[in-house]
């Protein structure tokens, strides 16, 4: 499949992309393209200029601190993966990236790609929101909570670019995903987190049309942190999603399966 | 247009070609390697996986101008002097391959695994694969000779 003719143009830094997206309206980035390209090949996307910014070197590294594990937008799944210094801080955040589609895809996708196109079934904004993440731009610095608007939405404005995400570190965390068996999609995925402060996230992903938080669940956990804890709370299925791998009722099923899964994993 | 420079299976070439040109097109049709296989044309099936900086990826997924200046190897690159590569040795031994379409990119996969992992066991190879297709389902005798492979490899790599 042949996409639609573009331009392709390399950034040597944030500035520079920030630049040459001012070039044209149309003008889009490239990171890993692991997404973006399937749906330029589907002619569903029609950049008039593709920005690469997957070798800003100032966009791609880990950094592990006491609180928090900050990762450059660029950073691929299969770094975040592989890291020994993630796996220590937030086992369930290396875990995460490790479930994302299959190794060739990993080596080349990125966490700031995947954030900033907040697919409804994407595995990463259920880490960004389980953890209560902040998303640094060229701009600004974004709370979690403000950042996934809907179906392929975010607080982003035109020309804005994710430059990091900040992940502070939980006392224990876990994420369970009921995979596509074909895609590797979540059909359900659920990223539960008790966080230093005691607080707790419950944040799910590929059930509906954006990753969403479930109070009645983190009042719950709040005060017993078990999988009993959630066993017997269920989400309205009238707001989840359906296709040809799973009704609403199914998925809704889902959330509860792969909650209780993730605590029992974290507990 | 533009031209294209990068360095594959060793030998540095330049090309003219689109933007829009996907690396396995540019490989295929302007640098004549088709043992590189299009197959779904949609980054499911794997048939189309080279190394990029040493690293498994699809190159259907993939534009050619994102691979300038890098180091490129396909399957054509693997075989020295007549001598195949010791995961082509295993995938003939174990009768890894049926109709062959896939084996390119199985064949990619595998040392761009074993490299990572060393000796690998079963279940491990079996996830590994996750973005590798067979249509034949030969699945058994590919996880047999990356299994073999994988042994062999790491057992050189200590005796040397």
């Amino acid at each position: 499949m042949i996409t639609y003719p573009f331009n392709y143009k390399r950034a040597k830094s944030v500035a520079d992309a920030e630049a040459l997206l001012k070039t044209s309206p149309e003008a889009k980035l490239l990171a890993g393209g692991q997404t973006l390209i399937a749906a330029m090949k589907m002619r569903l996307a029609q950049p008039s200029d593709l920005i690469d910014i997957s070798g800003i070197k100032e966009l791609n590294y880990i950094r592990v601190t006491g609180d928090a594990v900050v990762i450059g937008a660029a950073t691929t799944h299969y770094e975040v993966a592989s890291s020994k210094e993630v796996a220590k801080a937030i086992p369930a955040l290396a875990h995460l990236a490790s479930v994302i589609g299959d190794p060739a895809v990993r080596h080349k996708g990125t966490v700031g790609g995947s954030v900033a196109n907040n697919d409804p079934a994407a595995d990463y904004p259920a880490a960004v929101l389980g953890l209560g993440a902040t998303i640094k731009t060229s701009r600004r610095a974004i709370a979690a909570d403000d950042f996934f608007q809907g179906m392929f939405t975010t607080a982003l404005e035109d020309g804005e670019i994710i430059t990091e995400i900040s992940f502070p570190v939980p006392a224990k965390a876990a994420y369970k995903k009921f995979a596509n068996p074909a895609s590797r999609y979540a059909m359900t995925g659920a990223f539960v987190a008790k966080l230093k402060d005691g607080g707790i996230r419950v944040a799910i992903t590929g059930a509906a049309p954006c990753v969403f938080r479930v109070p009645a669940m983190e009042a719950a956990l709040a005060k017993t942190f078990t999988p009993d804890a959630v066993a017997k709370i269920a989400v309205d299925a009238s707001n989840l999603n359906s296709d040809i791998h799973g009704s609403a009722e199914y998925r809704a099923n889902l959330v509860t399966v792969m909650t209780k899964r993730a605590v029992a994993d974290a507990a | 247009m533009a031209v294209v420079s990068m360095t594959v299976n060793g030998k540095q070439v330049s090309a003219e070609t689109e933007d829009r040109t996907l690396l396995v097109y540019f490989l295929r049709e302007q640098l004549r390697l088709t043992g590189t296989h299009i197959g779904c044309d949609t980054s499911q099936c794997g048939a189309c996986v080279v190394h990029v900086d040493g690293k498994a990826v699809k190159s259907c997924t993939m534009f050619a101008v994102q691979a300038e200046g890098s180091q490129v190897a396909t399957i054509e690159g693997l075989a020295k002097d007549g001598k195949l590569h010791p995961v082509q040795e295993a995938f003939r031994d174990n009768h890894g391959l049926q109709c062959g379409f896939c084996t390119p990119g199985m064949i990619m996969t595998a040392v761009d695994m074993i490299r990572r992992n060393g000796a690998m066991d079963r279940e491990t190879i079996r996830h590994e694969l996750e973005g590798n297709i067979c249509r034949c389902t030969g699945y058994v005798n590919i996880v047999s000779a990356i299994e073999d492979a994988s042994k062999r490899m790491t057992a050189g790599e200590k005796a040397a």
